[in-house]
């Protein structure tokens, strides 16, 4: 607005860091400053507390005992008072205990590894859609289309997962890579759309989920498709060869341990992606345009390739998620359904957001994620508290993630923190 | 779905792609369905198409049913429809004409489309009118809050999430109250609710709208499920039963032909919403109030320069915007007679969004997005008892991949307010 | 009814914009706000207008103590302004913007009828011709200023400020508009003329206030001679130094040639106009010219960002025109664009990497697709040491530096590699003294120790003269002229506001 101001747009007054700072604090009082401050890993741990507090509250109020007690608070609160504590503790022990580690099912290692088996096994499909997300996010593109790319990658792998049928291992890796192929064709339509006619991607994409869907329903109708043998819409089982090999067979007799090979591939998308974004010339061509299109373009870079690629990419790792769901754990057929995706798709949102869209910091959202959806799943059947619960959580802590300045404020922190918003508004003509 | 630009002289010879493009496959489409529709096995041996243009809850004048030679009349109709792809590659033709072209071919070709369906059968029509104007309910309640708060410069996603409150506030209060007004005015709240929620995390915090939408609708998925379970499942009979509206037939209007039943014998929600499109057409266009809120969706600098508050306003907006979203939440379940159930909005609170962008951000063209989009939906379910070769999964994709053709043709012709989903940060 | 501000003094962090100013408007007045690019001349008025606080200093009207709390109170006490990007509504009518925030309402709704009939009474009386049913955004700059100043004037203000209303008009509507400016001071208005051509000032001014650096340096009357107006605007002050060898005579001819080039920008309109100049090896040209002028998509074009529509740009005899951005980098253009942190620099990304921007594909830096951390960090920490860049370290993200320290950031990646030439725009803006002289004697080394051509586009007249060996003067998409260094101050700035190289060079 002013020529004053925008001329001082960067002015020399911010403190020019020094190389070597001579009185560096030790290390205690580094972390006291980081607390009192907010940093990040401060806010991203309290945001993680505000939404399980959230949580207990949802408990209280939605058990009708408890809510009883609550009717004569005044008369004697120590009833209302303990009841809750009741309600919450039997909650989030059980969610401690199908997560992580159940002290009453511990005599061999099988079982006592059984509950973090578990939460591994919910993280795999978190981390491959986080990873797909964050990409996308790095290059400026916020990719809702999971949905629809999983779904197209789970139809891809399961015509190659039944039509193939040996030799084992191969199959399984071509099916993979079918899932890979149908998911990023999926999402490279994505990328074309907005590179060539600017068409935004979150309307493509939320558009291309239900086409998804629908192509999906019909499919599984088809005689290509149809397990003849069943009434319920179901295609038919992939072929052995096909299934994602379990880990941990070795450790228990029954191979109840549900941990599978897609833990061994997610370990080399993380390393893939870290590579990619880190280390390749095209990851630096997409987050240079991602935070900063126009000057990706003044430094001779073509922004279309980047979105084409990054839509691409993100794609294909969401097909991994429908290989990994048809190949291994989504249903006991191993076979497509026609809720193959299993709202992993928006998941896979609140993992890159949580991660920070870093490939390091998607890996520790999904084994969080994972590990709630793992207890969850014990909450319900232990404590009778619905895994709904789950996604609420879920979506408070990237809520109150997203906003660090709240966090603080409840916290009473000082500090302003960095304040890098990880995206940019820039609404729907962006 | 025109692409070329505005301002490139129309020049003989030089043909937009576009147009090209569009009048190539308008004929291409039309040539196809010939041989399909028209002399396909399906009609042929001269069988007819019956068409029934009643309700059977109709209670004033009747259309007689209408009874045609399915191969011949599908011929004509295919015919028709590949004649505006002549038209459109003939001449360039000014925007409104364009349309309209673009418009018949659309009607002849799903009339063509219904006379092979229908053959040897008989279609109940005023059903699938009925059915769209249901449909279409939500969807334009649900784009009406996205107009109040994108043209006040406020994108909204989480139309799903108020959806899924409002569905289930109402149904609960209602049930709970055994009042439909408690439940319709809880229901409204509650999208209100969340309408300021995201106004608050969008200005205040400034986080990405977009992305806040979803996590929002996640947490209303989240919240509403978890409610769903622990509370209204518990005791359907006093939580969550079913309720609704009594029908009010509108004199007179109820009793024309064909429509009439359609449009004037529905309950009062449908009623609500038809002047709720007018209300909000005429505030946005013709008060003090819909100036100012399009001048801080489109210059909020201008409108602070002269004087208006831009936050404020934005509140209000989403406010109010997330009190129509939350009605259409209400109608979903007190509105249809249905009880509440987990995830019930099945994404139409993002049709909605849908319809408010191909409606170009406008009450009215919202309106008939809307109406399409039910169309579509009503079409499949009629369709799908006919037993057609085509899978009715296809036809009910059609209204997304129109979207899909709109947003990418249409992008630079018609904008988003210029300031939609920005936060206005003072200097 | 009178105006007065006094000691106003604004702060922007460290950075004094406006330094104790004092400022008289008297009603029936024109009153001049003389002052260069950068002097504090917009910050002062917004500050008047409500939009920014002041840190020291008040504003009285008739004597009495005004506090401004925003635009609505600035524009209740009579206070009315032309900004300089306009504050209008694009697709709003010219009806509706003018009673935006002071609608005309009839029975709850708009009247648009009023509304119309206040836009005609107002044209008709001032001489402003325009349709209240126009869409703004179709209308020419000219007459979407004209809807500003009807917009003010709806409002009843009798204090109208106009800040740099002339930069975007053609000589004809600035005719036009002294017009309209002399209609209002017979009318009893007040008017604030915000400006930096001199000509107008000559023109229209009944008193003249100078600012520069922030501060009041003196009045002048309308009377004095172009000369010492240019003389007390620009300053007297030691100008910058730059040890500067001449350039050595070179038998070869030209190693960068412009001929009859011609741009459009996204509307169509023609900003660059059928420019040619040449460029010896090792020889700087300067391209002045008060920002707008088509400078930017001058260097755009080069750059191959733009296409121009006709004319031809050869770098040692090869034609540019046509190549991608990436192929005309390659070829050997050093560029460093005028906005760096829109066009120069990713914020969010290190200094490394920033120092690799435009050369991470390079064999250097990268192999098969994978980049060489160990040898973009062994050139970033090289870049950082010769350029003496500050940073806590190479891992710092850009957008975190200071100003100068990010333009530093640019222009040593622009000037590490071997060039064939280097072409600078604003290389000094916003940044400090010392990071300038470095910059500075760079760009003068890679002239003569180099031998390679030099362009600089800058709207710092100081900094032009401090660098080039020829001076082409850009207004309005054309080169006014091509003069030597030692044209006056005074010459070049009449040639900037678009007089003719006779008028203004024959002084």
């Amino acid at each position: 607005m002013s020529e004053t101001v925008k001329g001082s747009g960067a002015t020399a007054s911010e403190p020019v860091g020094k190389p070597a700072d001579p009185e560096r604090p030790g290390l205690g009082k580094r972390l006291v400053d980081q607390v009192v401050y907010g940093a990040d890993w401060v806010v991203t741990l309290l945001a993680i507390l505000l939404a399980l507090f959230f949580g207990a509250i949802l408990i209280i109020l939605s058990d009708e005992s408890v809510r009883g007690t609550f009717s004569y608070f005044f008369s004697s609160p120590g009833d209302a008072i303990s009841a809750s504590w009741d309600a919450v503790s039997t909650g989030y022990t059980a969610l401690f205990k199908g997560s992580i580690w159940d002290p009453s099912h511990s005599w061999n290692v099988g079982s006592a590894i059984a509950p973090f088996s578990e939460t591994l096994t919910e993280a795999v499909p978190l981390i491959f859609g986080g990873l797909a997300v964050g990409l996308a996010f790095r290059a400026g593109l916020f990719n809702i289309g999971g949905q629809g790319q999983l779904i197209m990658g789970a139809i891809v792998a399961t015509w190659v997962g039944f039509t193939v049928t040996g030799p084992t291992f191969l199959a399984m890796i071509l099916a993979v890579i079918g899932g890979i192929a149908g998911g990023a064709a999926w999402g490279a339509i994505v990328g074309l759309l907005k590179a060539k006619t600017g068409a935004h991607e979150v309307i493509v994409t939320i558009m291309l989920n239900y086409t998804a869907l629908y192509f999906l329903a019909y499919l599984i109708g088809t005689d290509t498709f149809r397990d003849p043998d069943r009434q319920e819409p179901l295609s038919k089982s992939v072929s052995e060869a096909s299934k994602l090999p379990k880990l941990l067979t070795w450790l228990t007799d029954g191979g109840s341990l549900r941990l599978n090979f897609a833990l061994v591939i997610a370990a080399v998308a993380v390393a893939f992606v870290w590579w990619l974004l880190n280390r390749s010339t095209l990851g630096f061509e997409l987050r240079a345009v991602g935070s900063n299109a126009s000057a990706a373009r003044t430094a001779g870079m073509s922004v279309a390739k980047s979105q084409i690629m990054a839509m691409l990419i993100s794609g294909g790792l969401m097909g991994i998620v429908g290989a990994s769901q048809v190949l291994g754990t989504a249903n006991a057929n191993n076979a497509l359904t026609p809720d193959i995706d299993a709202g992993l798709g928006f998941a896979a949102i609140t993992v890159a957001l949580l991660g920070r869209a870093s490939p390091i910091g998607t890996v520790f959202a999904a084994i969080l994620f994972g590990a709630l959806q793992a207890g969850g799943r014990s909450m319900q059947s232990e404590a009778g508290i619905s895994i709904e619960i789950v996604t609420v959580i879920q979506a408070l802590i990237v809520l109150f993630v997203a906003a660090p300045p709240l966090v603080r404020g409840i916290f009473r922190l000082k500090g302003s923190g960095s304040g890098d918003a990880a995206l940019a508004s820039k609404g729907w003509n962006g | 779905m025109a692409t070329a630009t505005v301002g490139a002289a129309p020049g003989i010879g030089a043909m937009s792609k576009g147009r090209l493009y569009g009048g190539v496959s308008m004929i291409v489409l039309g040539l196809y369905g010939l041989w399909a529709f028209g002399l396909g096995s399906r009609t042929s041996d001269g069988v007819k198409s019956e068409f029934s243009l009643n309700l059977t809850t109709a209670t004033g004048l009747k259309a007689p049913d209408i009874t045609v030679p399915a191969a011949a009349t599908a011929i004509v109709l295919c015919l028709l429809a590949a004649a505006m792809g002549v038209i459109k590659l003939a001449r360039p033709l000014s925007k409104r004409v364009n349309g309209t072209v673009t418009g018949l071919f659309f009607v002849f070709y799903v009339l063509a489309f219904l006379v092979w369906a229908t053959a040897a059968q008989t279609l109940n029509v005023a059903s699938i009118l009925e059915a769209t104007v249901l449909g279409a309910v939500p969807l334009v309640l649900g784009a009406l809050a996205g107009v109040l708060g994108e043209r006040s410069g406020v994108i909204n996603v989480a139309i799903e999430g108020q959806f899924l409150l409002g569905a289930c506030a109402a149904s609960f209060c209602g049930s709970l109250t055994g009042s439909l007004v408690a439940g319709l005015i809880a229901g409204c709240l509650v999208g209100a609710l969340w309408g300021l929620l995201l106004a608050v995390f969008a200005q205040r915090y400034l986080v990405e709208q977009v992305v806040l939408g979803v996590v929002l609708t996640m947490l209303a998925t989240g919240l509403t499920g978890f409610f769903y379970e622990r509370v209204m499942r518990v005791d359907p009979e006093k939580y969550n039963s079913a309720l609704s509206f009594a029908k009010v037939q509108i004199p007179v209007l109820s009793k024309i032909p064909v429509i009439g039943p359609v449009l004037f014998d529905q309950n009062v929600l449908v009623y609500v919403t038809m002047i709720l499109i007018a209300v909000v057409h005429v505030a946005l266009f013709h008060t003090k109030w819909g100036l100012r809120t399009r001048a801080v969706g489109e210059h909020p600098t201008a409108a602070d320069t002269v004087g208006i508050n831009v936050i404020r306003t934005r509140y209000v907006n989403m406010a109010v915007g997330g009190l129509l979203a939350g009605l259409g939440g209400v109608w979903l379940t007190i509105g249809l007679n249905i009880s509440f159930n987990k995830n019930m909005a099945a994404g139409q609170g993002f049709i909605a969004l849908a319809a408010l962008i191909f409606g170009r951000w406008s009450p009215v063209g919202a309106l008939w997005a809307a109406l399409l989009f039910g169309f579509a939906g009503g079409l499949s379910n009629a369709v799908q008892p006919l037993q057609t070769p085509v899978p009715t999964a296809f036809l009910t994709m059609l209204p997304y991949l129109a979207t899909i053709f709109a947003v990418a043709g249409l992008v630079g012709h018609v904008k988003a307010p210029a300031a939609d989903g920005q936060p206005y940060v003072k200097s | 009814m009178s105006l007065e501000l006094r000691g106003i003094t604004k702060r922007f962090g460290t950075l004094v914009a406006n330094n104790a100013i004092d400022l008289e408007i008297n009603p029936g007045e024109i009153h001049c706000l003389l002052g260069e690019n950068g002097a504090g001349k917009s910050t002062l008025m917004n500050i008047l207008y409500g939009l920014y606080e002041p840190t020291e200093g008040e504003i009285l009207v008739n004597g009495e103590k005004l506090s401004l709390d925003g635009p609505r109170s600035a524009i209740a006490a009579g206070i009315g302004m032309v900004h300089q990007h306009f504050m209008l509504v694009p697709v709003f009518t010219v009806a509706d913007n003018v009673m935006l925030g002071d609608e005309r309402v009839k029975s709850g709704l708009l009247d648009h009828a009023k509304a119309r009939k206040d836009v005609r009474e107002i044209s008709e009386r001032y001489g402003l011709a325009v349709d209240p049913d126009a869409i703004v955004g179709d209308l020419p700059v000219g007459i979407q200023q004209r809807v500003e100043i009807i917009k003010a004037l709806t409002r009843n203000a009798k204090f109208l400020i106009l800040d740099e209303p002339t930069a975007v008009l053609t000589p004809q509507e600035t005719e036009e508009l002294f017009t309209v400016m002399r209609e209002l001071r017979a009318g009893g208005t007040a008017i604030v003329f915000i400006t930096h051509k001199l000509k107008e000032v000559k023109a229209i001014a009944d008193r003249i206030t100078v600012i520069r650096r922030g501060s009041v340096v003196g009045t002048a009357s309308p009377q004095d001679s172009p000369a010492e107006l240019a003389a007390l605007m620009v300053g007297r002050e030691v100008r910058l130094k730059v040890e500067k060898p001449p350039v050595e005579e070179s038998a070869e001819g030209p190693a960068f040639s412009v001929k009859n080039l011609t741009v459009l920008n996204e509307a169509g309109q023609i900003v660059v106009d059928d420019i040619s100049f040449d460029i010896h090896p090792g020889e700087i040209l300067g391209v002045a010219g008060v920002q707008g002028n088509g400078q930017t998509e001058l260097a755009e074009a080069v750059l191959g960002l733009i296409q121009p529509v006709s004319g031809s740009i050869s770098l040692d005899g090869v034609e540019v025109v046509g190549r991608s951005v990436r192929d005309t980098l390659r070829a050997g253009l050093g560029f460093v664009p005028e906005d760096r942190n829109h066009d120069g620099l990713v914020g969010g990304s290190s200094v490394a990497e920033n120092l690799v921007l435009d050369l991470y594909d390079r064999p250097e830096f990268s192999s098969r697709g994978s980049m060489n951390i160990g040898k973009i960090r062994k050139n970033a920490d090289e870049r950082v040491a010769e350029f003496d860049i500050r940073t806590a370290s190479i891992d710092t993200p850009a957008g975190k530096l200071s100003g100068g320290n990010q333009q530093k950031v640019v222009v040593a990646r622009e000037m590490s590699r071997p060039l064939r030439m280097l072409l600078v725009s604003q290389p000094t803006r916003g940044v400090d003294v010392g990071a300038m002289e470095f910059i500075h004697k760079r760009i003068v080394r890679e002239a003569r120790e180099q031998k390679r051509p030099v362009l600089v586009v800058s709207t710092e007249l100081d900094e032009i003269y401090a660098l080039a060996d020829r001076i082409a003067v850009m207004y309005r998409g054309k080169i006014m002229a091509i003069v030597p260094p030692e044209t006056s101050a005074e010459q070049i700035g009449l040639l900037m506001a678009g007089a003719h190289p006779e008028d203004a060079v024959d002084e």
